[in-house]
C-alpha cells in the first residue's frame, strides 16, 4: 500500500513537470517500453514491446490484476495507451474516454462526449473507435459523429474540439489518429455513403485544419505536385484521379481513409492507404477509379504526395487497402532497404520501397482466388477473369471475402524473431445476383453476398509470417474470423484474442498455446503492454464483441440472414451461442509482483 | 445442445407491448413513403390498418438505410415495415398490396417519351439516377450494361438527411433542368411530379427483358419480423377489406400502379 502511494506521488511529480519536459518527445516516449504511447506502440507500426518479465516461460500464470467497464455494449476496438503511468481509453460510441492509474486501475477522470446518436445510423459496421493518439500534454481521439477532440491528459479538460464531416452527408470518423510534429492525422470513413475520402492534418494547439490531402479528384486536391515521383507507369500523368473515372464520378469516389498511418522520421514521410471506391457499381465507373485502394506517402508538414501504388485498380470486391504498413528495415536483393510490410486486403502481403514505392514482393498470405499473382513489373494484381461478378451470374468461391484476408486489426513484428504475426480472417464469398434490387423509398435489402469458411473450413488464422524468406512460419487456425489486433514482446510471446472469448498468449517461435483466458465478451480490441510504477509488466486489452463480423452478437442482428451486416453474419451465424456484448478493460500480471516467476521450474503451463 | 437452446433464446419475438397500438417503423423523412407529420402514402395506409384493427397507430423513426430493419422492427421497438418488396429474407412480407415499376421521369415541355432503357437518346442526354452503397438501383446497372456511362449522373438515396426527403433531389434536378431524365422508383417519381415547379412527364421503364435478371417492377408488401404470424394474419385481413381505400390513397399519391409481373 505504501508503495504503491509513494509511486502515485511520483507520478503526479512527473505529471506536474512533464508537460515542460514533453516538448517534442513522442520520439523517445514510443522508445520507453514503460509506455504505450499510440496504438501502433511506434511511428513504424511495430506493436512490439522489449519487456520481457512475461515470457514465454511464465506467462501461463498470467492473471488479472483489474478491470473496468468502460460502459457500452459495442465492439470495442480501441487500443488503450499509457503515458507515465496513466492508462486513456476510450469506449466505442457514445465514445468516452476513461484515465486510469495503469497499476492500481484507479480512475483519474473521465471525459462524456456530446456524440449525435443519430451517428450510430450512419457508420456501416458497428459503432466502432480505433483509439486515442497523444502529444504534449494532449489526448486527442475521434467521435464517431466527426469531431476530433483535444483533452488535457492530465486532467480531461476539453482543450479543443474540430468538427471534420457532417453525418447527414453519411460521413463518420472511426480510426485513431495520428500526431506527427505537431500535427494531429485524421480519416474519414464512410465509403459506402457517397463520401469523398481524404486525410486532414489538424494543428495540435488549436484543432485548425493545416492541409487536407483527397483520396479522388484532382491533382490539386489530392496535393499531387512536382514532388510527385510515382514508380509505376500507370500513376503517371495528370490529374488522375479525374481521367480514370468516367466525367465526375470522382466527386463521391470514395477511397476513405478509416486505418492506421505510419511515418519515418528519418524520411519525413507519413504511409497510409486508401478504402474502395464507391458508391458507384462497378459498370458505371469504368476505369482504374484512382486513387483509391492504393497506399501513400505523403509529406506530413505539407501533405505532398511522393509517391502513390495503386494495389486494386478498379476494385470489384471491397478490397480497402486500409490496412496498416509496417516500417522495417530487410535484407532484399542483397542489401539491407528500408521499406513497408502491407498485409493487403486483397490476401498478398505486399513489401515496398519505402524511397521509390517499388513493390519488392508480394505473396499470398491465405488462400486467394479472386487475384491469380500481383505483376511486379506493373505492381497491378493479375485477377482471374473467371471470378469477376457479371450481372445475372453466380459467382461462387471468390477468395479472400470481402473483409479480405485481412482487414483493420493490425500486425505486429518482433524485433527479435524477425516475424509478422497476422490475426486475420480465412473466408470465401459467393456473388449471387439479387432477386431484389434497392428500391428507392422501401428499406435496404438488397445485400447480394453471402460469406462462410474458407478452405478447410476455419474461418480464422493467427499466423507467423516471415517477409525475407516469403513464406508463413507456423498458424493456428481459428473457429471465427481472429479480429483483434496483437502484440509481441522481447519475451517472444505474441497475444491476441478471439470472438470466442479467448484471450491467447502463444509462443512467438512456435506458435504454440500458453495461456489463456475466457473472457466476458468475443474479442475485436487491440493488446497492448506496459510496465506499471510498481514494476511489473502488464498486459491490457478492451473487451466487447463487435464490429464487421461482430455485430451480429452486439447488435443481435437475426443469424438466421446470411446477408445481413453486408454479408458477414453467414461466416459467423453461430456467434451468438459464443458471446454477447461487453465493455470491459481486462489487465493482466504475473500473480506475485516483479515477475519473478513463482515456480522453480519456470515452464509455461497449459 | 447448448448453442441450439442459446440461439432460440435469441428469437424470442417481442410481443407488441399493448394490442391496442400498431407499432410502426417507419423514415420520418421519405416523402412520399412517410414522415414524421403523417404526411406519406404509407402514413396513411398505416392509418387505415389501424383503424381497420382498432388500433392506435405509434412510431418508432429511422432512416431507411442498411440498418433499418435491425435496428427497429428486430431490435423489437417496432412491428411493422409498411413498405417493403414482397418475399424478401430479412422480415416476413404480408400479401402485396400494390406493385409499381421503375419510370423516366422528364419535364413535359421536352417531349421525350422515353420508356426504353435502350433508347439511343440516353446515349446523349444527361441521365440521372440513385445511388446507394456499393450497389446501384436497377436502371443504373442496365446502363451500365448498354455502355451508358458518361453523361450518368448519382443522387445518392439517403443524401443529405439534414434536408427534407433526400431522394427527392434527383426529380427537383429534372425540374430544375440540372439533368434530362431520371430514372427513378415509379411512387418517388410520381409523386414528385405532381408536385413539381414544372410539369413533368412520367413514364414506366418497358423493354427490360434482356437485363434479366434485374427486376423493375415489384409487387411491395407491409414487413414483420419473422415468427410473428400472427401480426401477419392480422395485416393480411386488414389489407384485404381496405383494398380500395389502398388505392385510391396510393392514386392521390401519384404512384404509379401496375399490374404485377415483371
Amino acid at each position: 500500500m505504501t508503495r504503491r502511494l509513494s509511486s502515485c506521488l511520483f507520478v503526479a511529480i512527473v505529471g506536474m513537470f512533464g508537460p515542460a519536459l514533453a516538448q517534442g518527445d513522442l520520439q523517445s516516449r514510443m522508445q520507453d517500453d514503460k509506455q504505450w504511447v499510440m496504438p501502433a506502440k511506434n511511428y513504424a507500426s511495430t506493436r512490439y514491446s522489449g519487456l520481457s518479465q512475461i515470457n514465454a516461460s511464465n506467462v501461463g500464470q498470467l492473471k488479472t490484476a483489474w478491470s473496468f467497464s468502460v460502459g457500452s455494449n459495442h465492439g470495442q476496438e480501441a487500443a488503450p495507451i499509457v503515458i507515465d503511468g496513466i492508462m486513456y481509453v476510450v469506449g466505442a460510441y457514445p465514445n468516452e474516454v476513461f484515465a486510469l492509474d495503469a497499476t492500481t486501475g484507479d480512475l483519474k477522470w473521465k471525459y462524456s462526449p456530446a456524440v449525435d446518436p443519430s451517428s450510430q445510423g450512419v457508420a456501416c459496421c458497428d459503432v466502432v473507435n480505433r483509439g486515442e493518439a497523444y502529444d504534449n500534454g494532449k489526448i486527442f481521439f475521434n467521435t464517431l459523429d466527426n469531431h476530433t477532440i483535444a483533452l488535457d491528459a492530465k486532467t480531461g479538460k476539453e482543450i479543443w474540439v474540430a468538427k471534420l464531416g457532417d453525418i447527414s452527408r453519411g460521413q463518420t470518423l472511426t480510426m485513431a489518429p495520428l500526431v506527427v510534429k505537431g500535427k494531429v492525422l485524421v480519416g474519414n470513413s464512410g465509403g459506402e455513403m457517397g463520401v469523398r475520402g481524404w486525410v486532414t492534418a489538424l494543428d495540435e494547439n488549436t484543432g485548425k485544419i493545416v492541409w487536407r490531402g483527397y483520396s479522388v479528384g484532382p491533382d490539386k486536391d489530392v496535393l499531387i505536385g512536382p514532388d510527385f515521383k510515382p514508380f509505376y507507369k500507370d500513376a503517371k500523368g495528370k490529374d488522375l484521379g479525374v481521367k480514370t473515372w468516367p466525367p465526375g464520378r470522382w466527386q463521391i469516389g470514395g477511397g476513405p481513409v478509416w486505418g492506421w498511418i505510419s511515418y519515418d522520421p528519418k524520411r519525413n514521410l507519413i504511409y497510409y492507404g486508401s478504402g474502395n471506391p464507391g458508391p458507384w457499381n462497378s459498370n458505371q465507373r469504368p476505369g482504374d477509379n484512382l486513387w483509391t485502394t492504393t497506399i501513400f506517402a505523403r509529406d506530413p508538414d505539407t501533405g505532398a504526395v511522393k509517391w502513390a501504388d495503386v494495389l486494386n485498380p478498379h476494385d470489384l470486391f471491397d478490397y480497402d487497402e486500409i490496412n496498416e504498413n509496417v516500417l522495417v528495415d530487410l535484407p532484399i536483393r542483397g542489401k539491407m532497404r528500408s521499406v513497408l510490410i502491407h498485409p493487403g486486403r486483397n490476401g498478398f502481403m505486399y513489401v515496398i520501397d519505402r524511397d521509390t514505392g517499388e513493390i519488392y514482393s508480394a505473396d499470398a498470405y491465405d488462400n486467394v482466388t479472386s487475384t491469380k499473382y500481383i505483376d511486379l513489373k506493373t505492381g497491378r494484381p493479375v485477377r482471374n477473369e473467371a471470378l469477376t461478378p457479371l450481372l445475372g451470374k453466380n459467382i461462387s468461391g471468390v477468395c479472400p471475402a470481402s473483409p479480405g484476408a485481412k482487414d483493420w486489426q493490425p500486425t505486429a513484428y518482433s524485433m527479435k524473431t524477425k516475424l509478422l504475426y497476422i490475426p486475420h480472417q480465412h473466408l470465401c464469398m459467393d456473388y449471387k445476383t439479387s432477386q431484389v434490387g434497392f428500391i428507392a423509398g422501401t428499406p435496404y435489402v438488397g445485400a447480394t453476398v453471402d460469406m462462410y469458411a474458407g478452405p478447410g473450413g476455419y474461418r480464422g488464422e493467427f499466423a507467423a509470417w516471415d517477409p525475407v524468406k516469403r513464406k508463413k512460419v507456423w498458424a493456428i487456425h481459428e473457429n471465427f474470423p481472429v479480429w483483434s489486433g496483437t502484440v509481441v514482446t522481447a519475451g517472444d510471446v505474441a497475444f491476441y484474442g478471439t470472438l470466442d472469448r479467448w484471450f491467447k498468449a502463444v509462443d512467438a517461435r512456435s506458435g504454440k498455446l500458453l495461456w489463456q483466458f475466457h473472457a466476458p465478451s468475443g474479442f475485436v480490441g487491440q493488446p497492448i503492454t506496459y510496465q506499471g510504477s510498481d514494476g511489473n509488466q502488464y498486459v491490457a486489452i478492451l473487451d466487447g464483441v463487435g464490429g464487421w463480423p461482430g455485430a451480429i452478437a452486439s447488435a443481435e442482428i437475426d443469424p438466421r440472414v446470411r446477408n445481413g451486416a453486408l454479408g458477414y453474419v453467414g461466416a459467423v451465424q453461430d456467434l451468438p451461442a459464443y458471446t454477447s456484448g461487453g465493455s470491459t478493460l481486462l489487465v493482466f500480471a504475473l500473480p506475485h509482483g516483479n515477475g519473478v516467476p513463482n515456480t522453480e521450474d519456470g515452464n509455461a503451463k497449459h | 445442445m447448448r448453442s441450439i437452446s442459446l440461439i432460440l433464446a435469441a428469437f424470442i419475438v417481442t410481443p407488441a407491448f399493448a394490442s391496442s397500438t400498431l407499432r410502426v417503423c417507419a423514415d420520418p423523412n421519405n416523402l412520399p413513403f412517410s414522415n414524421r407529420a403523417g404526411e406519406g402514402f404509407e402514413n396513411k395506409i398505416a392509418d387505415l390498418i389501424a383503424h381497420d384493427l382498432h388500433k392506435q397507430v405509434a412510431y418508432t423513426w429511422a432512416t431507411e438505410n442498411e440498418r433499418f430493419v435491425r435496428t427497429t422492427l428486430k431490435k423489437g421497438s417496432c412491428d411493422v415495415i409498411v413498405g417493403v418488396p414482397a418475399g424478401v429474407d430479412e422480415v416476413e412480407t404480408t400479401e402485396p398490396y400494390y406493385t409499381s415499376t421503375y419510370v423516366f421521369v422528364s419535364r413535359a415541355d421536352r417531349h421525350l417519351q422515353i420508356a426504353s432503357l435502350k433508347d439511343p437518346r440516353l446515349r446523349h442526354l444527361s441521365v440521372g439516377v440513385h445511388l446507394i452503397g456499393d450497389e446501384a438501383v436497377p436502371p443504373a446497372i442496365a446502363l451500365g450494361e448498354e455502355g451508358v456511362v458518361d453523361n450518368i449522373h448519382g443522387y445518392m438515396i439517403y443524401g443529405d438527411t439534414s434536408k427534407p426527403n433526400p431522394p427527392s433531389r434527383l426529380i427537383e434536378a429534372v425540374a430544375g433542368g440540372k439533368i434530362d431524365v431520371a430514372a427513378a422508383w415509379g411512387p418517388l417519381g410520381g409523386y414528385f411530379a405532381k408536385h413539381a415547379d414544372a410539369p413533368l412527364a412520367v413514364t414506366a421503364i418497358t423493354d427490360t427483358k434482356d437485363f434479366a435478371p434485374l427486376v423493375f417492377r415489384y409487387a411491395i408488401a407491409m414487413g414483420v419480423r419473422s415468427g410473428d404470424d400472427k401480426l401477419k394474419q392480422q395485416l393480411d385481413g386488414a389489407l384485404a377489406r381496405n383494398k380500395s381505400a389502398i388505392r385510391r390513397v396510393l392514386v392521390s399519391y401519384g404512384v404509379p400502379l401496375t399490374d404485377g409481373g415483371t
